[in-house]
């Protein structure tokens, strides 16, 4: 893919009343997982291409929408417990159910997700309201049939791992052996196994004996796509460990650790904030690792440690309205970011409904706007543009004009198409690249 | 959404850093200017993060990124002001760094659980002269913690051998900040723990019921002397 491929809207969705938190593809990217604040989760599926309409490849409707958590009332603390979704993960599909994990601030839900399409009829043990009947009036016992029924999809909680996080869940990462999955919160990983619940075993702690000695805190964490020895995560100060859990039993202490120097001629009292990063990605071929902050997005290779192989501007215009942004705490918020199949392109969100993608082969960008107005059904995104000073060309928007309550926080690449999804608030757009 | 109107004076020269405090969205013809390192933040940039430190340690459950960072940058902000000259009054951080600790300290499981059993039982006491129930059985701290125990790990933290949040109680995470500007006798006088110094409290932090405060301070110090063998204060 080329990041100039233009682009189509063929979905828009708005979640009721939900600021979206999280959207995930599945391993084969027929579904669609969304989170929101509310605890719901939202699944989408492409429908089957078909032969009569060629040109138009598959779109993806609502499959399935139930709610994964409520909110929780701490009776010890005395603090409710946000229902919302940080982080939705899917399982690789071993048979015809589908599971995915889902996670709150406190507690993580492996749920499943399959289709019923037929339904037992004929017993003559219940009357139709489903009260058993008198045995006296039952002379003949009869095998029910089964009967096809409208399709219906029902998702079932299967476990819930509860009570194993003091702090708030940022991540969730499903290991590549698909039996363990870790859950990573401000301060500790743990490390679970799918089958049980009651027990997860702590491999990362960064707590410090006293809390006055606090100065860093873990702010995502991931598996290595094909290693299940291996996982990194990040911190507030802008550094990545990783770590190998053939090491030891604890991974206090890493095998690799990244970190950029800074650079002098950018120093400002902000500096350690936007170093912080807000997002980790191995890319498909676990080589590299992609980290966002909060002005650029970072490519690692895994066997150098002392700098970035790449880094690009999401925004740079930002790094002069710094302290305003630290103001209105816009400075702190949390962006993702995503690899394509291929790991050639990655991309990332920004302000004003923008969102950013980088094309490593021929480092060229583009900026792409997720709105109602220019998301109309297959309608062709406009690449834009900000405009940092100076003459403000036609089409061009300056930066005093963004809209800073209108993020991109959350966006998903399809596993093998260029086809992404791309969270604004409280809607939800998916693009693909127009097919000629 | 950018924050409304809260308009600065521009800075004097002198004194000016290159952070643009003022409100540059409303200026549109404010150029946006590579910033050079600053030599001396402005006491307005101190004051907007003691606020927000207050603001977020004011969550029933703070955003442990948020303060962490916040705290940070207030240090750094200090450490470059230490050798300005007389800064304005600014609204202190008196309660803050206490409440910092406290509510640090409240996002361990096990420590919520001592202060909820601590507050219920101040709520049926008169005075502060009664011992609070003992603190909950504590298991012992380490790896592999069933998942079902919510004192995971926290028990560390009340352990003898490490310091005690509470022991250390109102230094926290003030302890390598220079307070003492905000000393005040107010505080001082009513025999409490010295802390960090506190300030003058209610006119000048208006986010914090004084009513609030002295209860927390109230409850800090009766938990101290939970925690401590009667005997030599500190």
């Amino acid at each position: 893919l080329k990041c100039t491929e233009k682009y189509i809207c063929c979905l828009s969705f708005q979640s009721k009343s939900d600021i979206i938190s999280t959207v995930e593809f599945n391993h084969t990217g027929e579904l669609l997982a969304t989170g929101d604040k509310g605890g719901r989760v939202v699944i989408f599926q492409r429908e089957q291409e078909s032969k009569n309409q060629v040109h138009r490849r598959g779109e993806y409707n609502v499959y399935s929408t139930f709610q994964s958590h409520e909110p929780e009332f701490d009776y010890l603390k005395s603090l409710e417990i946000e229902e919302k979704i940080n982080k939705i993960r899917w399982l690789p599909q071993q048979n015809a159910a589908y599971f995915l994990l889902s996670t709150n601030d406190k507690t993580v839900k492996l749920w499943k997700v399959s289709e019923r399409d037929k339904r037992p009829e004929g017993y003559n043990l219940k009357d139709e309201e489903g009260r058993l009947r008198d045995p006296a009036t039952i002379t003949t016992l009869r095998v029910p049939v089964l009967r096809p029924m409208d399709l219906m999809v029902e998702a079932t909680p299967r476990r819930v791992f509860a009570n194993a996080h003091t702090y708030h869940i940022n991540s969730i990462s499903v290991n590549s052996d698909y039996e363990t999955y870790m859950s990573a919160d401000d301060l500790r990983i743990n490390l679970w196994n799918f089958e049980i619940t009651n027990q997860s075993f702590n491999i990362v702690d960064i707590k410090p004996a006293n809390m006055e000695e606090l100065t860093e805190v873990i702010t995502a964490a991931e598996f290595h796509p094909h290693h299940c020895n291996t996982f990194v995560y990040s911190s507030s100060k802008g550094t990545i460990r990783l770590c190998d859990m053939r090491a030891s039993a604890l991974c206090d202490r890493h095998t690799k650790f990244f970190e950029e120097p800074e650079d002098p001629s950018n120093r400002s009292f902000f500096s350690e904030i936007i170093s912080s990063i807000s997002d980790v990605k191995f890319s498909h071929s676990g080589r590299y690792i992609m980290t966002r902050d909060y002005l650029t997005v970072k490519v690692w290779d895994l066997n150098m440690e002392n700098r970035p192989i790449e880094t690009y501007q999401v925004h740079d215009y930002l790094r002069s309205k710094l302290c305003s942004l630290y103001e209105n705490d816009c400075i702190f918020d949390k962006f993702e970011c995503v690899w394509n199949g291929s790991d050639s392109v990655i991309m990332t969100g920004s302000y004003n409904n923008f969102f950013r993608m980088f094309d490593r082969n021929t480092k060229r960008d583009v900026t792409l706007e997720a709105s109602r107005e220019n998301s109309k059904p297959r309608a062709i995104l406009k690449p834009r543009k900000v405009c940092v000073g100076g003459k403000r060309r036609k089409d061009e928007i300056s930066v005093d004009s963004l809209d800073f309550s209108k993020k991109i926080l959350h966006t998903a690449w399809h596993p093998s198409e260029n086809i992404i999804a791309v969270a604004a608030t409280n809607n939800l757009y998916i693009f693909q690249d127009k097919v000629n | 959404m950018l924050s409304k109107g809260l308009k600065r004076k521009r800075e004097e020269e002198e004194e000016k850093e290159p952070l643009a405090v003022d409100a540059w969205w409303l200026d549109p013809g404010h150029a946006s200017v590579a910033q050079a390192p600053p030599a001396v933040a402005s006491s307005s940039l101190f004051d907007l993060s003691v606020l927000k430190l207050h603001h977020s340690l004011q969550q029933s459950e703070p955003d442990l990124r948020h303060l962490v960072l916040v705290v940070n940058t207030l240090r750094r902000i200090q450490a470059s002001m230490a050798p300005a000259a007389a800064l304005p009054p600014v609204p202190s951080p008196p309660a803050a760094p206490s409440v910092a600790d406290n509510l640090l300290a409240s996002s361990d499981a096990a420590l919520s659980a001592s202060m909820a059993s601590l507050l219920e039982d101040l709520s049926h006491i008169e005075g502060l002269s009664q011992a609070p129930q003992p603190l909950a059985d504590e298991g012992p701290p380490g790896r592999g913690i069933g998942g079902a125990a919510p004192s995971l790990g926290a028990l560390d933290l009340l352990g003898p051998a490490t310091g005690c949040l509470l022991d250390d109680g109102l230094e926290g995470l003030f302890e390598d900040i220079d307070t003492s500007m905000y000393d005040n006798e107010l505080w001082a006088s009513e025999g409490l723990k010295p802390g960090p110094e506190d300030g003058p409290g209610k006119e000048e932090a208006p986010e914090l019921d004084e009513a609030e405060l002295d209860y927390l301070m109230d409850v800090l110090v009766g938990t101290q002397a939970l925690e401590r063998p009667p005997g030599p204060g500190r």
